[in-house]
């Protein structure tokens, strides 16, 4: 009796781990896919090895690069200044699209200014902030913010200004303080789409800030994976460059987790 | 305890409303119907002083209405449910904007929400609930601040037939046990009869109050089938006839346009 008891909880549980197992290999096929193709197409002479080695040997560069600590100071270095730029483009704009959404006419007479400025490849304007802050740290921690900002701000104004009509109305019925307002209707109400425009700029952060460290910069991704090149060290170039999108990734999830938890009363849906 | 006198709304050279007398006694039940576009749901902004009237008075207790306030509370068609909130915190919503003390909310709440039939579903988001249960949680929500009138504005017109059934006996229901003064917008006969004590016809473009009905049904909810009796029928063809030119006239407005 005993065993039969025990093994049904242990035959669920194993299914359970199947399923589990099955749901991960399916969402990693593409990627495990991709990566075979990558070892074998230079080893079969499908493509030059010289210019893309097998996947194995931009492991190996890797391991030497984390080795010899030159992954680990130049990745830090770029996250200083990713995260920099990324937060500082928060604490500004978030507070500056409030604003701005809650006064119509604001909104409206700023709308097409800020579209211009969106539009406008924040990487264009690489050499005027090198002009004007040389080619030190603060150009590089600046072109991030400034294009962080766009995504942030556009979405926290159009976050404001589309709340539910029929919200304020009731608000209004209810006799609430412009400040109460505020915080209890708008502010709930935005967080969703403000948080959309959040992940898309800690996406852009990273983009904006390897392409920077590409121009002129002595630490950092981009300028590892540029410097691997000019150096025809292959290996340590993709290594530089599959670092790069795995940070992407990460920074990318991690915001996902945490507008998850911010709007948790969104996805319950059962 | 409402009085209207005059009222009058324009938007631009537009009249929405046109010269409304209307009483409202305290503890009545006040229906408005009207075709679609007769200026209902202006006169309930009026009446909530979300906007005010081009001429005319609006008078709450022979003071004139200059703006919101928690004496009067409103359930609109869409329901108005703060999405990131639950039941019971929407309920409390109301609570805080009347400055009900912290530890009083909850338990007010869940009482309102018992009172609207709404028990065991206090920690469930508006997404989970069915569009009837969550008008209930908004007319709880409107009830627990205690506003001495009730502002509907076609509060069932979003939901279907039985449901509406069953949250028009539950209003009765609640409108008894209460005593609120309310004044309900609809543009459904039926639904007029069956809830008014008084039904006041409103004419279409430009609105105006045609003529006050008095419905005597008695006792509504110990009648069974109400609707099936003589005397309903005969209630609802009075306002049926007098509806019908002016959703004709309404019509021919619309093409018009």
């Amino acid at each position: 009796m005993s065993t039969v008891e025990l093994s049904v909880p242990l035959v669920r549980k194993a299914t359970i781990g199947f399923g589990f197992l099955r749901k991960v290999l399916y969402r990693s096929a593409a990627i495990i896919a991709l990566l075979v193709v990558w070892e074998t197409a230079p080893r079969l002479g499908l493509v030059d090895s010289t210019f893309l080695p097998p996947f194995s040997e931009v492991l190996v560069a890797w391991w030497q690069l984390l080795a010899d600590g030159q992954l680990l100071d130049n990745t830090l270095a770029s996250l200083g200044r990713s995260l920099t730029g990324f937060g500082l483009a928060v604490a500004v704009a978030v507070p500056l699209g409030l604003l701005i959404g809650w006064y119509r006419p604001v909104a409206e007479l700023l709308g097409p200014l800020l579209e211009v400025f969106r539009n406008t490849a924040a990487l264009a304007l690489l050499p005027v902030f090198v002009l004007l802050l040389g080619i030190g740290e603060t150009s590089k921690v600046s072109i991030v913010l400034y294009a962080c900002v766009w995504p942030i701000l556009l979405n926290t104004i159009s976050a404001v200004r589309t709340v539910d009509p029929t919200l304020l109305k009731l608000a209004r019925s209810l006799d609430l303080s412009p400040l109460r307002l505020f915080q209890k209707v708008i502010l709930p109400a935005a967080a969703p789409t403000v948080f959309t425009g959040i992940r898309l700029a800690g996406a852009v952060s990273i983009l904006v800030l390897v392409a920077a460290e590409m121009v002129g910069a002595k630490a950092g991704l981009g300028y590892l994976v540029n410097a691997a090149q000019f150096n025809f060290a292959i290996p340590q170039m993709y290594a530089g460059i599959v670092t790069i999108s795995v940070i992407g990734v990460v920074f990318n999830q991690l915001l996902v987790a945490l507008e998850r938890r911010f709007t948790s009363w969104r996805r319950e849906k059962s | 305890m409402i009085s209207l006198r005059g009222v009058t709304k324009d938007f631009g050279d537009f009249t929405a409303l046109d010269g409304v007398d209307l009483d409202v006694a305290a503890g009545e039940f006040v229906v408005l119907v009207g075709p679609s576009g007769c200026g209902k749901s202006t006169l309930l902004d009026l009446l909530a002083g979300l906007t005010t009237p081009t001429s005319g008075q609006l008078l709450l207790h022979g003071k004139p209405i200059d703006g919101p306030g928690l004496d009067r509370g409103v359930v609109f068609q869409q329901y108005a449910l703060l999405p990131w909130r639950t039941a019971l915190g929407n309920v409390e919503f109301g609570l805080e904007a009347t400055g009900v003390p912290r530890r009083q909310r909850a338990s007010l709440a869940r009482e309102f929400l018992d009172l609207v039939g709404l028990s065991g579903f206090e920690e469930r988001h508006p997404h989970e609930l069915s569009g009837g249960m969550r008008q209930r949680v908004a007319i709880a929500r409107s009830l627990a601040y205690d506003p001495e009138v009730l502002l509907m504005d076609e509060p069932f017109a979003a939901l279907d037939a039985q449901t509406r059934e069953s949250l028009q006996d539950e209003l009765l229901r609640i409108w008894e046990r209460t005593g609120k003064t309310i004044v309900f917008i609809t543009h459904g006969i039926d639904e007029a009869v069956y809830l008014g004590q008084t039904v006041a016809v409103l004419t279409s473009r430009p609105g105006r109050v045609k003529r006050t009905v008095r419905i005597d049904l008695g006792n509504r909810r110990e009648v069974r089938d109400l609707r099936s009796s003589t005397e309903f029928g005969r209630y609802r063809h009075e306002i049926w006839e007098l509806l019908h030119d002016e959703v004709a006239r309404a019509q021919r407005l619309e093409v018009a346009r």
